[in-house]
This record gives C-alpha cells, structure tokens and sequence, in this order.
C-alpha cells in the first residue's frame, strides 16, 4: 500500500437484504474476488481483483449483486486522463510492457456508424424476403480472366479452388490455446452446421476436430505451430497469417504455463515452454518471398485448396494488398486496428494501424484500378459487430467479413478484456479445466447459429429493402451508402456520396 | 444550372418495343412509331429513340458513326480526331424534319468510316476494339461531342421527346430495316441533353432498357475495370457495356450471358437434372458474379443479324412477345404490338430471366 496503491475500478455491491450466502459467487470468481466469512455468516468481497465479467452477477440467484465503477476518481484533467496516470503508476512500479486484450477500446471514429444504407421507393420495387428468393451464397476464391472453350464452343468450366458459403460471414482465428477446446468445439460445430468456416489461428487443430476439415481454415502463422502434412490436408484452405489488426507488426507470445496437455500436443511444442511466434515471418522478409510460400502451400496442398493472406490494415495496405494480388494468394484478409486478441501490448493495441472500413475501401479501389480485383477474394474482420456492419462492408467492396468478438460475445464473453490472464469466468479464454467446463459446446454452438441466422435475416432485410436479391449484387455497390458527418477527404477514401447528395 | 445526365444519376420508367423479321425482310420504321403511341403514358417527353438494323446496305462494310455536337467548332475539332484514325468514305448532316414537339437540337452528324490500317498494325488491336475505344475516347474526352451510334449497317436515333415524335424527326419512315428497337423515357428529373435518351450502343449492339436496376454500382465498378467508362450513370449504358464484354471480349453466347446477367437462382441450378448444364450454370455464376443484374428489367438487346428480349429474374417489368408470319413482336405492353400487328400469334410473357433470342436467317443482313 501507499505509493502503489491504485484503487480498484470496480466496486462490488452486494445487497445484504437479498444476499443469502450461498457462496456462489465465491466458486464462480477465479480471480477470488469474493470470500465467506463464516464467523459472521457473511460474504465479503475484494474488489481489487474484480475484472467486470460481470460472471457473479449472472450467477446469483437472489440478484443481490452488481459492479459498478467506482467513484473513487483522482483530479479530474482533460490532458491527464485517469487511465493514462493509472499506467504510468503501473508502469513505475513494475518497469513493464502493458498488456491487455480485445480490440481497441479507446473513441476513435467507428465509420461504421457514419454510414447509412439505400432503400428503394417509388422508382424499383423493394423486394420481401419472406416471399421471394434472396440469396447469400458466396464464393471465395480465384476467378478466371478469360473464358476458355472447347473445339465445340462449350466452355471449360475449370476454377480455381473455392470456399463456399452460405452467407459471407466466417468466424476468424482464434487459436487453441488462446481460447479454449469447448470454444472451439461451438466454433467448430456451429461453422459446419451453418455452411460457413471457421479458423484454427495458429495454435494447430486438436485431433478431435479432424472431421470438421470441411468447414475449417488452418492457419499458417509465424511461430509454425502445429503445421504438417495431414493439418494442411485436413483444411478446406490455408491462411498465412502475416498481421493481425490487435497487434499489427508484433509476433505473440503464449507463456510455458498455458502450454499444457492438449494444448502442448496439438502445437506440437513441449510442456511448459513458451510459444514464441516472431514478429515476421523469418522466411518472408519482401513480397517475392510471400510467393514462395504462397506456392509452397499450394505444392503441399496439390493445389486444391485456396490460399489466404491476412495481413493488419496499416497505412500503405492498397499497395501491400495489390502485391499481396500479385502474390498469387487466392484471398485476402484484412484485419482493422479494433481487432480483438487474446493478448497484445496495451500500446500497440491502441495505436497501430488504421480503421478497416478505410482499408477495405482503398484495397478495393486499388485492386480494380489494377484491374485484378477478380483475381482475388477480399475478407474484412476487426471488428465487425452486427450486420449491419456486413452489409456496410460488402457494399464497400468486401466479399466477406471475419467475426470473432461478436462470436465470443454468443459464447457468453462480457467484454472484460482480461483473457491474458487466463482466468476466463466464462470458460473462453483459459485453459483451466474447471473454467472450460462452465461453456457447454452444444449450448455454445446453438448460440452461434441463432447470432448467424438472425444477422441472416437482417442481411435479406436489409438487401430486399435496396431491392437487391443476392449479395454479389451488392458487393462493391457503393452507391448503396452514404456518409453522415464526414469530410471531403474521408467520403474521398470510402469512394460515397454523402447523405443528401 | 442543373447538372447533365453522367454528371448525376437519373431513375428512369420506361416503354420499349421491338420488331424483327426473321427473314431479313425490309420494314420502314412507321410502324415501330406506331408503337409507341398507345404506350405515351409510359414516356413523359423526356426521351425517345430507336435503333434500326440492315438500314445502310450500301456502307455495309463501314461503321457508321452518329453524332451530336455542341457546335460547329467541336465539329470541326472533332473532325481533326477522327481523320487522324478513320478513313471517311461519307459526312454528312443526319437529315431531320423540322417538328415542333422537337426542340433544342444539338448539331447531328453522320460518318461512314474505316479504321487506318497502319492505327491498328501500330496498336496491335483487332478492328472492332479500336473503334471501340476511340467512341469511348471521343465521349469521354471531348466534353462538345458524343457519339451515339457506331456500328456497321444499322444506327440509333435518339433525342429528348416523345418517341413518336422522335421517329418524326428523325425521317425513320425514309429508313429500311430488318430489326427495329424503340425506347420511350420516363426519367425522374431531366436529363439536359440528347446523350442521355435511349438506346445507349456501342458499335452493333445497342440496348433499350425499362427498369432501375439496384445492382448498378457493382455492375459499374466491376466492368470499368476492363477500359469501360461509363460517362452517362445509366443502367443502359452499363448493361450494353456488359453484353459488349461477355460477347467479343469473353466469346460467350447469348444464352450464356442471359445466364449471367439474369442468373438463375442457386436453387433451381441445384435442380437441374442435366449435369453439364447445372456445372455451366454454376461456373457462369461464380465466375462472373459481379454482372449479375438485379431489380426491375426488361431489355431488348440489337445487334446484327438479330435481337434478344430479357426480363430480370423477378420479371418485375412487364415484357410480352408475340409473332406473325416471319416476325417477332416485343413489347413493355400487349397494345403497342396489336397496333404493329393486329393478328398477332402466340402472344406470350416470357419467365423472368428467360432470354428470348431471335437471330435472321444466315446470309440475309
């Protein structure tokens, strides 16, 4: 106490009418928040421990508890924000790096919200989903240049490998490890129930996942962990993460004590050692060397199945995606600066790279000006939170969007921010088997499939209201957005009109 | 000052009609104006026009370019361009009939051409992509003057009025045809100027268009990545830059590309029974997603040697066709074709997304 001393942000109120002393909160709190005191038959909390995960107040059955931030403030300073002082102490206490985790919380502009969607009156019909077709399907992937046809004139139906979807949404990595094997068991079941995909990140599949191949991405990332032979067989495509939107120019880190049992054995690296992925690629230091392990991949996978690229939105990304395009990738993924993360320095977190709906629009713009913007699949995610941000994004010029947070947020995450803690409440973000235990994959799964149906309907709703009946009309249809409260220069970059033009 | 069409987006409603003869027989084109006059309603002065194949028989083998200038001086400026690419074989004035409904007329002019066979050697191009491309050169380029039509034997005339009274003006009943196509605009504000009226060509092909597609930013973006400009913002013109694209650029057939701009839903591909047609159906479908058309439209598409009738895949226009002997009749309502043809047969609607294709005789245009 005394110097160090920062005072909690969260206070815990219990409400000592309705509180019975079941102790429920007690067994629930990993972070050993609350405690029983049995001499006064009362239950006593630590609110210095508390992360907001708000898992007690769920769980009581009298709902005698709820969290509030506390009012305990310093001076109030416009300059000096709390947070930022509260760090400097942090840091002059302990001399390291800030960590934390999800994507970045600070008040930068969303542009997601300074879009607005077209409906169609008077001049064409708006179309009801409910009675006619509306279409989501989508394909990913390479599509020819120029048709071939035989001595017959029929043409060569011969394509390039290509994921198909049902709707143009995609669960994004999130690897084992840094996420949980009953969270990705919901992934898992929930991707191939719905006809979607999800993605390994880069922690290798566990063998119990084998048989959802079909429906699952492997990720190819700096560290290697997990890859060989039969895990790039076993996936319906292969992406080489070279970026992620949380920390975009940084490796990761996964401490010795979170490699354990399974998790040890499906990253293929010793018990107890740290996972260490390096910042780049050690084999990729230019785009040349991209290509080479872009056709690697492919050599590996006989060519059957299409690569991704993902990289971090920062601030040259139309010129890196168009090389990217040149790379022979098949897809390209573009992960915004509010990615989430199970981890990353606090200040990269917050302050590396740039929005993805202002990527996303420069990509597309640069990938048809090259002419090759149908050489390659363009995928977003970081962060999109409903779908209405699909539809924004698609009508941009995305082909699909990656989810992940919102994924989690189906799963039961309360957006605390503390995965890098590993004591997940909610069973998502730790490795502790009686943690894990608390998410039900079946229940998990369900709820992943209710969350991608509704924004399903919402989808056609949206689409039938613009008198659009299947996506690929709406892909790159910007005339479909306007801008409300931008500049010139950001309705320049997003290539819209603003509202009332 | 109000801005011109291409400057700004205007929805349009509209009426279109089409005659054919499979024959290759010759019609004048009053009765196509005929057409048109119990469809007024669907038109509100705003424009009209008509394309008309097989009309200059003894120029067959040059294109022939219509054009509006501003003025004189754009014409002769204009003129310094095409001489340094074409060998004009005739230029003269596109002769017109003084008609009051008809005002504010630009100067109209008409070339018979050929490209210079040292331009094409030099820029290694075939014949058709360098006419191509000088249209879209002059349109784009030269802000006093357009060209709106340039095909071989065939032509478009067009202007902001009545379609009927646009046939008028233009002498159509002067001019002989085996294919006619009409258009009457109903455009939500005006267009300011004759560019905008209907049909939009580029060389042979030419489209009449009713409807306002929603798909048009994705169909705009995706073809302009191929040279394309589209100078106009309307559905028109994109859609003939489409059919232009998957005809001579990506050979395909007409059939072929209905199936991509009016592609069938996934679910009735997955009910094809015949496999070869479901695999085309998909790959049409996957490959050239991006010229998929959506919303409200039927089109009657020109070219030489014949047409094709479309509706969306909705069919949220109306579109009917019906026959005679070795004729074809097409239009937005069963009225305009009774007036064309009063015994008119086998009047049907087509399915949305059923491509009505009529080609002539081999030989005969």
């Amino acid at each position: 106490m005394g110097i160090e001393l920062i005072y909690p942000d969260f206070e815990v109120i219990r409400n000592e009418n309705r509180c019975i002393s079941c102790r429920v909160c007690e067994r629930q709190c990993a972070n050993e928040v609350h405690s029983y005191d049995a001499e006064r038959n009362r239950m006593l909390a630590d609110e210095s421990r508390c992360v907001d995960c708000q898992r007690c107040v769920a769980l009581c059955p009298t709902r005698a508890l709820k969290i509030v931030r506390s009012d305990c403030r310093l001076r109030e300073n416009a300059n000096w924000q709390e947070d930022t002082i509260k760090e400097v102490y942090k840091q002059a206490d302990s001399g390291g790096v800030l960590l934390s985790s999800m994507g970045n919380p600070k008040p930068m502009p969303v542009y997601w919200d300074k879009i607005l969607i077209n409906a169609s009156q008077v001049t064409n019909p708006s179309i009801d989903p409910l009675r006619e077709p509306m279409e989501t399907r989508t394909f990913l992937g390479k599509k020819p240049g120029q048709i071939e046809k035989d001595e017959n004139g029929e043409i060569l139906c011969k394509l390039e490998p290509q994921l198909e979807l049902s709707m143009p949404v995609m669960f994004s990595a999130m690897s084992y490890g840094s996420i949980s094997y009953n969270a990705h068991k919901s992934l898992a079941t929930a991707a191939k129930e719905l006809g979607i995909y999800y993605n390994t990140g880069e922690g290798g599949l566990h063998e119990d996942f084998y048989h959802y191949g079909k429906n699952t991405i492997v990720q190819v990332a700096s560290g290697r962990f997990g890859v060989y032979k039969e895990y790039l067989e076993i996936g319906a495509a292969v992406e080489i993460k070279m970026g992620q939107g949380a920390k975009p120019g940084i490796g990761g880190h996964l401490p010795g004590a979170k490699i354990v049992g399974d998790v040890s054995r499906t990253r293929m690296i010793p018990e107890g050692s740290d996972a260490i992925s390096p910042a780049p690629h050690h084999d990729i230091y230019s785009i040349e060397d991209l290509r080479q392990l872009v056709y690697s991949l492919k050599e590996a996978t006989e060519y059957k199945k299409p690569i991704i690229v993902k990289v971090a939105a920062v601030h040259n990304i139309a010129a890196i995606a168009s090389g990217i395009a040149r790379s022979g990738a098949d897809i390209i993924a573009i992960d915004g600066f509010r990615g989430g993360t199970g981890a990353a320095p606090t200040r990269i977190r917050d302050h590396v790279g740039i929005p993805i709906e202002l990527a996303l629009a420069s990509v597309d713009k640069r990938l048809r000006d090259e002419g090759s913007r149908n050489r390659v699949s363009l995928v977003v995610g970081g962060s999109i939170r409903s779908s209405a941000d699909v539809v924004k994004a698609i009508a941009l010029g995305a082909d699909a969007c990656y989810i992940a947070t919102a994924a989690l947020l189906a799963l039961g995450c309360h957006l605390c921010r503390t995965c890098q803690t590993g004591k997940c409440n909610w069973g998502i973000a730790t490795q502790r088997p009686e943690l894990v235990k608390r998410l039900n994959p079946e229940i998990g799964c369900e709820r992943l499939i209710n969350l991608m149906n509704a924004w399903r309907h919402e989808i056609k709703e949206l689409m039938g209201g613009m008198g659009i009946n299947s996506i690929e009309a709406l892909r790159g249809n910007r005339l479909m957005l306007r801008g409300i409260g931008l500049t010139d220069k950001e309705l320049e970059i997003l290539g819209i009109s603003h509202a009332g033009e | 000052m109000n801005r011109i069409e291409g400057q700004v987006r205007i929805p349009s409603g509209c009426a279109i009609a089409a005659v054919i003869s499979k024959n290759g027989s010759k019609m004048t084109g009053e009765k196509i104006i005929d057409s048109m006059k119990p469809m007024h309603d669907r038109s509100n002065g705003l424009g009209g026009g008509f394309a008309a194949y097989g009309i200059y028989p003894e120029y067959r083998d040059f294109y022939a370019l219509h054009m509006f200038f501003n003025d004189r001086a754009s014409r002769k400026n204009c003129e310094v361009f095409l001489k340094e690419r074409f060998e004009i074989v005739k230029s003269e004035i596109l002769p017109t009939r003084k008609n009051p409904a008809i005002t504010d007329e630009p100067v109209i002019w008409r070339y018979f051409v050929a490209p210079l066979r040292s331009m094409l050697v030099n820029l290694q191009l075939d014949e058709k992509e360098y006419v191509a491309r000088s249209v879209m050169k002059i349109n784009t380029e030269m802000p006093d003057a357009y060209v709106f039509s340039s095909g071989k034997n065939m032509g478009t005339f067009k202007a902001v009025g009545f379609p009927e009274d646009v046939g008028v003006f233009y002498r159509l009943d002067e001019y002989e045809g085996y294919s006619w196509t009409a258009h009457g605009r109903y455009p939500t504000n005006t267009p300011g100027w004759w560019g905008g009226a209907h049909p939009f060509t580029l060389l042979d092909y030419s489209i009449v268009h009713n409807g306002e597609i929603s798909s048009y930013d994705a169909n705009r973006r995706f073809i302009e990545m191929f040279g394309y400009k589209c100078t106009l913002q309307t559905d028109t013109e994109v859609i003939t830059y489409i059919m232009d694209y998957l005809l001579r650029i990506q050979k395909l057939s007409l059939q072929e590309a209905a199936s991509v701009i009016a592609a069938p839903f996934w679910s009735t591909i997955a009910a094809k029974t015949n496999e070869a047609e479901k695999e085309k159906l998909k790959y049409l479908r996957t490959v050239f997603s991006s010229l998929l058309i959506t919303g409200p439209f039927s089109i009657v598409f020109g070219f030489n040697g014949g047409l094709m009738a479309l509706n969306d895949r909705l069919k949220l226009r109306s579109m009917v066709v019906g026959e005679k002997n070795d004729r074809i009749f097409i239009a937005s309502e069963e009225a305009a074709i009774r007036v064309m043809e009063p015994n008119v047969e086998n009047m049907y609607a087509p399915a949305g997304g059923e491509a009505v294709i009529v080609k002539i005789k081999d030989g005969v245009y």
